[in-house]
């Protein structure tokens, strides 16, 4: 199973960095959000727990215009059942769920060096804990787009139905890296953060763990 | 080997071909598809109820009926990509229970390839899914037999429908599985690619299982063992 989620991975790998679909998607979609912050904002200073969570908006919008594609490109191109025919359940879920990850890490790197940029105020005082709340949360993030992204890959309104669905679900996830990200823009000690991250560790074993059992019903209906 | 006799079966039928040789089958290490008591609604709409079989290589199965007949329907069942609502389709090879992806080869309108791999790209990437590399050897074969070894690093997504449904062919062959499962077999094809498929339709008969979907006598006419599927009502 492992040969072949790495090798499903791989292949939406290639398949992205040949047609560049999603991945122009994302980032087009944070330029254009921060930029937009940015001419609302204009000279207005803002607090850490503001810009926490203007941040973490981003990547949720953002990541609703391309990580749905992972299964939606697959139903609409006709491979899905390609895919079924030579690959089991799971490693179809893991293989996705890895490109996934790899999307969403790159997501928030963009957004980071954009936020870098665009606002003085978005200073990292603790980087470790800026790094593993947005490595926590992008893995988070991408558990849980995955099994959305696979469950409205077979609905009809595809376009509104990701976002309607996804915000319920990331809700905890996003209070708990939004409160982090505040925390280390503050300056945080990593040790003060360990609460958050059981919470983010949990969040990320129950999505993943719930997506597994289900994901079998979802991809063979 | 067992004598086959052609036979017309009608909706809700049992066909059980070579019963007295299943357990010689499984110890000589053959392939043997069976259905049990299959059946598939979508919905309220029942699509097949009550469809068994039990096949032993070296055999040949058509799958006839009208438009929406559920052909198709029964052709992914067999392959293991669309849940049954009742029922259940086993694959024994070698005598133990046999996965779909390692032991069917399907070629059908609804399953494709990936547009922006090569044809060389899409084997070798499916493949490695599949978890079984490609024989190189095999792959140039089929591919010359395709007359598209030449076009092999053009993306799949320039290629003309029948191009598309020849590659399929190369797809569903490059592994060499014990049940071929063809459903429209010859759409889209020119005469050189329906030759094509003769020959490989011929090939399976005498080394493996054969399932072929379709509405053309001619090519019902391929299989030793025929089943009609009927409708049903709402």
């Amino acid at each position: 199973m492992i040969v072949q989620t790495f090798a499903i991975a791989s292949k939406d790998l290639r398949s992205e960095l040949r047609t560049r679909y999603a991945v122009n998607a994302l980032l087009m979609f944070v330029v254009t959000s921060v930029a937009t912050i940015l001419f609302a904002l204009r000279e207005d200073r803002v607090s850490t727990d503001v810009l926490s969570g203007m941040y973490w908006v981003v990547v949720f919008f953002s990541g609703t215009a391309g990580l749905s594609r992972i299964f939606v490109g697959e139903e609409e191109r006709g491979t899905a059942l390609t895919l079924r025919l030579i690959a089991s359940s799971s490693a179809v879920y893991f293989g996705k769920l890895l490109f996934n990850c790899l999307q969403t890490i790159l997501l928030v790197l963009a957004a980071t060096v954009l936020y870098l940029i665009a606002f003085p105020e978005f200073v990292i005082r603790s980087a470790a804990l800026f790094a593993a709340t947005v490595f926590l949360g992008s893995l988070g993030f991408a558990a849980a787009a995955t099994i959305i992204a696979a469950i409205v890959a077979k609905a009809q309104a595809k376009g509104t139905l990701y976002t309607v669905l996804s915000f319920p679900i990331l809700a905890p996830l996003l209070l708990t890296v939004i409160q982090t990200t505040a925390m280390a823009l503050d300056g945080a000690e990593f040790s003060a953060a360990l609460g958050q991250f059981q919470i983010l560790f949990g969040y990320i074993c129950a999505v993943v763990g719930l997506s597994f059992i289900l994901f079998d019903y979802i991809w063979k209906d | 080997m067992v004598s086959l006799t052609r036979r017309v079966i009608p909706p809700d039928f049992v066909c059980e071909k070579s019963v007295n040789d299943k357990s010689m089958a499984i110890m000589t290490g053959t392939i043997i598809l069976s259905a049990q008591s299959l059946g598939k609604k979508f919905n309220r709409r029942t699509i097949l109820d009550n469809i068994s079989f039990y096949l032993s290589a070296p055999s040949s199965l058509a799958l006839t009926g009208k438009n929406g007949s559920g052909k198709s329907t029964l052709c992914k069942m067999i392959a293991g990509i669309l849940e049954p609502s009742a029922g259940s389709v086993s694959i024994r090879w070698e005598g133990q229970i046999g996965s779909a992806a390692q032991c069917i080869g399907l070629v059908a309108p609804y399953l494709n390839l990936y547009d922006e791999f090569t044809a060389a790209e899409n084997i070798r990437f499916l493949s490695r899914i599949r978890s079984r590399m490609p024989n190189e050897k095999r792959f140039r074969i089929l591919m010359e037999q395709v007359d598209l070894w030449k076009r092999r690093d053009d993306e799949v997504g320039t290629f003309s429908s029948g191009m598309k449904q020849k590659l399929k062919y190369v797809f569903a062959l490059v592994h060499e599985p014990p049940v071929l499962v063809l459903d429209e077999p010859t759409s889209n094809l020119d005469d050189d690619g329906v030759r094509f498929v003769g020959n490989v339709v011929e090939d399976q008969k005498r080394n493996g299982l054969l399932v072929v979907a379709t509405n053309d006598a001619d090519e019902s006419s391929w299989c030793s063992e025929q089943i009609h599927l009927g409708e049903h009502e709402l």
